[in-house]
């Protein structure tokens, strides 16, 4: 019984194909290629101001040197804010929510920042692992706390943004059911739990967008310490 | 389509199915239905809602096997 409420993240297969091939490449055919004309159609105007938008909220506090990130990082963006939306359609497979996706974003990014942190500026690099104006006798203590913080940011990162599609994908559906089986029983309840099955998709959709945004955005504080 | 339906079998025999053949009929499909739908000067909200509901539609046929078990399940 419990098992029938975690299947919706385990991608099926049909023919041998399993849905998360279709879902990792449906962002790509959302997104045409701007034209060299003057004006181009409405959805690519679109597209065009906000990732430029985009682009300059992130990158606005950022060193040059970090300013060669933001291919990446917006490119990184548009794929998780379409990837987390189109979750949210009925029947369909989030690939956000499975940790090996996550982590394998996560991982890589963050490990370059450091490594170009360390290559770069070592001294500066290493010099973010106590703060200012800690007392002596807190310095030993604070280094290692430090570090344990660093090195859980890519677990941070990644974990972040599976549990909280996941939780949310899990809330959807258990309402859902309260709701299909109250109705014969108590309708009054039922459209309480209506209601609140609306607030819930809103909310979704909010915290879909929100954590894309907030996933590149610490990427882009990382990489302003070490760049 | 000017392809009448008995010289189906005929017209398929003669595509190119190879890999490169495949990539640039989804290519040409492509390019239609952008711009039928959505490279026009007032595109609405209908060209990418199409393709949408075709996925929630594709999704479904996917999972179809895995979700016939929920249809009168006692306990969810």
């Amino acid at each position: 019984m419990m098992l029938s409420f975690f299947d919706q993240f385990m991608s099926p297969t049909y023919l041998g194909i399993p849905l998360i091939a279709l879902a990792l490449s449906l962002p790509w055919v959302l997104y045409p290629k701007p034209t060299p004309r003057w004006l181009n159609n409405r959805l690519i105007t679109l597209q065009g101001w906000f990732i430029n938008r985009f682009t300059q909220q992130i990158f606005q506090p950022l060193s040059l040197g970090g300013h060669k990130w933001a291919a990446l990082l917006a490119s990184l963006m548009l794929f998780l804010i379409t990837l987390n939306m189109l979750g949210l359609l009925p029947y369909t497979f989030t690939p956000t929510t499975q940790l090996s996706l996550n982590m394998a974003f996560a991982v890589p990014l963050w490990l370059a920042t450091v490594i170009i942190g360390m290559r770069n500026q070592p001294t500066h690099a290493l010099g973010h692992l106590l703060p200012e104006g800690t007392p002596t006798l807190l310095m030993p203590v604070l280094i290692i706390i430090e570090t344990i913080s660093l090195f859980i940011r890519p677990l941070a990162l990644g974990v972040r943004l599976t549990a909280n599609l996941t939780a949310g994908h899990l809330l959807i559906q258990l309402i859902a059911t309260a709701a299909f089986v109250l109705l014969p029983l108590m309708p009054t309840v039922a459209i309480l739990t209506a209601v609140l099955l609306f607030l819930l998709t809103l909310l979704e959709v909010a915290v879909a967008m929100i954590q894309a945004y907030v996933f590149v955005l610490l990427l882009s504080l990382y990489l302003q310490e070490n760049v | 389509m000017d392809v009448k339906l008995n010289e189906l079998g005929a017209w398929l025999g003669g595509r190119d199915f190879t890999p490169n053949g495949i990539l640039s009929a989804i290519r040409r499909g492509h390019d239609r239905y952008y711009n039928k739908y959505i490279n026009v000067k007032k595109g609405g909200i209908g060209g990418v809602a199409m393709l949408l509901v075709g996925y929630v539609a594709i999704s479904y046929l996917w999972e179809y096997d895995h979700i016939k078990h929920d249809r009168w399940r006692k306990y969810h």
